[in-house]
């Protein structure tokens, strides 16, 4: 059940979303994002929020059904920034927020097509100079240029956040199920181009992509003779044990920290 | 009661009155006869033209909607005979009502007539008044089975005005038959001769007026008798013309939804608000009598859901004039446990939302989903009314417009958009479950006789024991056949019913795409919505097709010889009749002479054949899933118990789950086919009757079936 927020300044907050085209897990047909969708819906249950819709991608009849299903969801409509295929979206992206200069900008965590590495909002945060939020559960108030947000952590915990606007927020299957997309307003709604130059992205142009292979999950073997036991140990999700919580400490230490793990855990030599 | 004994005994005690003041004469006949000859004509001619302003604004209020092509010539021609046949074969089933209609509606339909020329034109002609005798006597006969059946009055007919027609109907055909009575001479002479005289001319006068008032006046203001003036023109411009015989026979179906013209932007999706119904539509629902014949029969209504068909009919009305449901006088709508939906409540206008975005309007949504699209309400309708195709046209709306269909309504449409099957699963697994059994692809050999489609219980462990059932069935009689494979989609009828019209014209489209590239000389299927939806509703849109249920094919397989049965040795069995092909279809025949040829004796239920009861599982149901006092399925298979059978046979791959669904149930649920199949014995070798492939000469007509 969203939750709407009530205590919004007005009419004057103003959300942009950032949608991508997704792609069906098994028929890879081209559909609306599912993360880029639950953002779209927690900032139309934002009250008297004005939402606005931004895409940068491909501009072909296949995705533009898929931008639609956004639009169906009752927005009126989205702009569009056409991008060649291999270009990086970020310049234009952080052309237009600049330009448009919304307090909060949701999106999805990461692209279903792609490279999906979910470092979109990270590089536009950095190069908006703007704060950036994962895996946003609910927006809970927004006063003063302050957000009051639940973000989601591993086993349904929340932790309450207040995060300084404009901000960067991403969205997960955490947050709140979008609503259906309707027919006619998908029909209706407008898709209006932007123009802004692809920026060609040289490194990606390097890169050989194939198919995902599924590779079989190693089972832990559990000798019980309890059937509780043994389903437990089966059902069980990896323990994230011995981890490390380190807060109130200079980036240095942070960063310090961050290359030993790296190091231990054989990523870094 | 009360009121009713009292209003009769008044007409009988004002008589008696005047009779007995009688000798007391002053006024001479020719007075009285003066009196009812001035006051006649101006009685009549008021009530006329009275009736014909209603009519004009009756009519205004049906175009209100939206337009519909009818021929109104042709449709006025054919109205009598779609009255006189069509209408009274549904009437016909109760015979003591068929014959009080006949009566009462006949004997006034001539009354008026005749009282018209008789009293108003003054055309005293002693044949015409001996004719107009008849009339208001057989009228008045009639009328006195109406007052009957009022006495104590079933829950399903509306009480209110309803309650008083019958005295109307008596004032009206008594008052008539008397004041005829001096024009043929045949009234006693010192009747009319006393000082009572112009009394008794002013209560006669009076009793007329009363008749008139609701026989004329009431016919086009909105009274009870409105149902004849809008039900005999919503015969003649009905908005599927094709369900009415013709002389030369046939017609009598017409069961596919209409499509909605998607690429006409500005045409509205579906019904948001009263006017968006087309004005035929509208004028259907202005014929409802409120028999609530629609609600005796609503699987919905009994299982204590939030829908009453009757009710709904009058709610559209409602809506169409403008105004709230106080003034309704039947059944409401049930809701979750006691009581149902107050009346008085809800309220619309034309050209306000049926459905409210918050709080209430006409009509609640959960009224609009609760409908398992039986078309048994439709069935049973005596004016023809057109329940199932108002629910998908308002069903469209909260779809296609609003994005709200409830439950896991949104889920399936979004698996269907994006897998072709509401399950969401891999389209590519569809033949995962024939994995053994080598079945012949199209693709492969592209010309075939018969093609099998599976639909998409592929993907439900218990309908794949019927579709390996019916494979095995299908090769014992060496039948030529093939299946899509995973070229198959879902036929599009759950999308379709829950009003996704978009989503089921894409799959329509593209199933006609995928069998247009083939060769075969029939469809045969084992679930009836598929069979519906393509033999009825893909011709819209361009795919023609033979299509056959399983069974049907069973049974002319077993017919040809080319099949044979073990004798049945299992316990009593009875047969349910899924809606789809029953009622959708008129297939009752087929599925129980299969049973025949098994050697099973059905035990038929109560309701059964085009009176069967919906196991549930139609239009979506199972997906809104609307709360209820009890549940569809376990009526059905209450039915059943009381069949005393232990085995019921079904035809259709919902029916089968929904009823096993049911918690401890008292019989065991097998598909015909799998009936079928367990019976097969292997014909002897050498008979060749007919088994043997068909020769290629078949395949040539092929071809001439697919251009
Ligand atoms: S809709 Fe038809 S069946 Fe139902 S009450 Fe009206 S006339 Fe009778
Ligand atoms: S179609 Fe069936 S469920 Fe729907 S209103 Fe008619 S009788 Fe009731």
């Amino acid at each position: 059940m969203p939750r709407n927020v009530k205590s919004l300044n007005g009419a004057g907050f103003s959300v942009s979303v950032l949608v991508s085209v997704g792609r069906h897990p098994l028929t890879a047909r081209a559909r609306r994002a599912d993360h880029d969708a639950r953002a779209v819906e927690m900032a139309l249950s934002l009250n008297d929020a004005s939402v606005q819709l931004i895409h940068a991608g491909d501009n072909d009849t296949a995705s533009e059904e898929a931008l639609r299903g956004y639009l169906g969801m009752g927005v009126s409509g989205v702009k569009r920034i056409e991008q060649a295929s291999n270009a990086d979206v970020v310049p234009a992206l952080t052309n237009i927020l600049r330009f448009a200069a919304p307090q909060l900008v949701l999106t999805g965590t990461r692209a279903e097509t792609g490279e999906g590495s979910g470092l979109v909002p990270y590089l536009l945060a950095e190069s908006l100079g703007w704060t950036v939020v994962s895996g946003l559960a609910e927006i809970e108030s927004i006063e003063q240029g302050v957000a009051t947000v639940l973000q989601a952590l591993p086993r349904g915990k929340r932790r309450r956040l207040q995060v300084r606007l404009p901000a960067i927020a991403t969205v997960d299957s955490s947050a709140p199920a979008a609503r259906q997309s309707a027919f006619g307003p998908a029909r209706r709604g407008e898709l209006t181009d932007c123009a802004y130059a692809s920026v060609i992205d040289e490194l990606q142009t390097q890169w050989h992509i194939q198919p995902a292979r599924k590779r079989p999950k190693r089972l832990k073997i559990v000798k019980s003779a309890s059937a509780r036991d043994r389903f437990k140990a089966a059902a069980a999700k990896a323990d994230s044990g011995g981890g490390q919580l380190l807060s109130d400490v200079t980036p240095e230490q942070g960063a310090e920290a961050i290359f030993t793990l790296l190091k231990e855990e054989g990523v870094l030599r | 009661m009360d009121g009713k004994c009292s209003a009769q005994g008044w007409v009988y005690s004002a008589l008696a009155e005047v009779c007995r003041r009688g000798p007391a004469a002053k006024a001479t006949r020719d007075e009285v006869s003066t009196m009812l000859n001035t006051l006649l004509p101006i009685l009549i001619f008021t009530a006329l033209a009275l009736a014909a302003i209603g009519a004009v604004r009756r009519m205004r209020l049906w175009r209100q909607g939206r337009p519909s092509p009818v021929n109104l010539l042709k449709g006025l021609a054919a109205m009598p005979r779609r009255y006189l046949v069509d209408l009274h074969h549904v009437v016909g089933r109760d015979k003591m009502i068929s014959n009080t209609h006949v009566a009462t509606a006949g004997g006034f339909v001539a009354a008026a007539v005749l009282m018209i020329l008789v009293h108003g034109l003054g055309i005293a002609n002693p044949l015409l008044g001996g004719l107009l005798l008849l009339a208001s006597t057989s009228m008045f006969v009639g009328s006195l089975f109406v007052a009957r059946r009022r006495l104590n009055p079933p829950a399903r007919l509306s009480k209110g005005p309803w309650m008083r027609l019958p005295k109307s109907l008596m004032a009206f055909s008594l008052g008539v038959f008397l004041v005829t009575l001096p024009t043929v001479g045949l009234l006693p002479d010192g009747l009319l001769e006393g000082s009572g005289s112009w009394l008794l001319a002013l209560v006669l006068a009076g009793v007329v007026a009363w008749g008139l008032g609701e026989m004329f006046f009431g016919m086009t203001w909105g009274g009870p008798m409105k149902h004849a003036f809008a039900g005999a023109l919503h015969l003649a411009f009905h908005r599927r013309a094709e369900r009415f015989s013709t002389k030369k026979g046939g017609g009598g179906r017409s069961t596919g939804l209409k499509a909605l013209n998607l690429n006409d932007e500005a045409a509205p999706l579906g019904v948001e608000k009263p006017a968006d119904f087309t004005w035929n539509q509208l004028l259907g629902f202005d014929a409802c009598v409120q028999c609530g014949r629609c609600e005796a029969v609503c699987p919905a209504f009994a299982a204590g859901q939030p829908l009453n068909p009757k009710k709904l009919i009058q709610d559209m009305v409602v809506g169409m004039a403008g105004g709230s449901d106080a003034g309704y006088a039947g059944s409401p709508h049930p809701s979750q446990g006691i009581g149902g939906k107050p009346v008085g409540e809800h309220a619309g206008s034309p050209h306000g939302p049926i459905v409210a975005l918050e709080g209430k309007t006409l009509v609640d949504a959960d009224t609009l989903w609760s409908c398992t699209t039986c078309r048994a309400c439709v069935e049973e309708c005596p004016m023809m009314i057109e329940h199932v195709d108002a629910i998908v046209d308002m069903r469209r709306h909260l779809t296609l417009e609003r994005g709200k269909t409830p439950n896991k309504g949104a889920e399936v449409l979004d698996n269907l958009i994006a897998t072709d099957n509401p399950g969401g699963f891999d389209p590519g697994s569809r033949l995962n479950w024939a994995a053994d059994l080598n079945l012949p692809l199209m693709a492969d050999i592209k010309q075939v006789d018969v093609l099998l489609w599976l639909g998409d219980g592929a993907f439900d462990m218990r309908n794949q024991r019927t579709l390996r059932a019916l494979i095995k069935v299908l090769r014992a009689a060496e039948v030529d056949f093939a299946v899509l494979g995973a070229e198959e989609r879902d036929s599009g009828d759950v999308a379709r019913r829950l009003g996704d019209e978009a989503t089921f014209q894409s799959l329509a489209k593209r199933n006609i795409a995928t069998l247009a590239q083939y060769r075969f000389l029939q469809i045969v299927t084992c679930d009836p919505h598929s069979f519906h939806v393509l033999g009825n509703e893909y011709g819209e849109l361009g795919g023609h097709y033979e299509v056959r249920h399983h069974s049907t094919f069973i049974a002319e397989l077993y017919d040809a010889g080319r099949l044979t049965f073990a004798p049945w040795k299992g316990g009593r069995v009875t047969y349910h009749d899924p809606c789809y092909l029953g009622r959708y279809n008129g297939e009752y025949e087929a599925p129980r002479n299969v049973l025949k040829a098994l050697g099973i004796e059905v035990k038929e239920m109560e309701r059964s054949g085009s009176r069967s009861r919906c196991c549930g599982g139609g239009g979506g149901a199972p997906i809104t899933d609307i709360p209820g006092k009890q549940r569809i399925p376990d009526m059905r298979m209450n039915d059943i118990k009381e069949s005393g059978a232990e085995l019921v046979a079904v035809g259709c791959p919902q029916c089968a789950a929904m009823l096993e669904g049911v918690v401890d149930a008292s019989a065991e649920v097998r598909d015909i086919a799998e009936l079928a199949a367990d019976a097969l014995v292997e014909r002897p070798a050498g008979d060749a009757s007919g088994g043997s492939r068909r020769p290629a000469a078949t395949t040539m007509t092929a071809e001439e079936v697919i251009v």
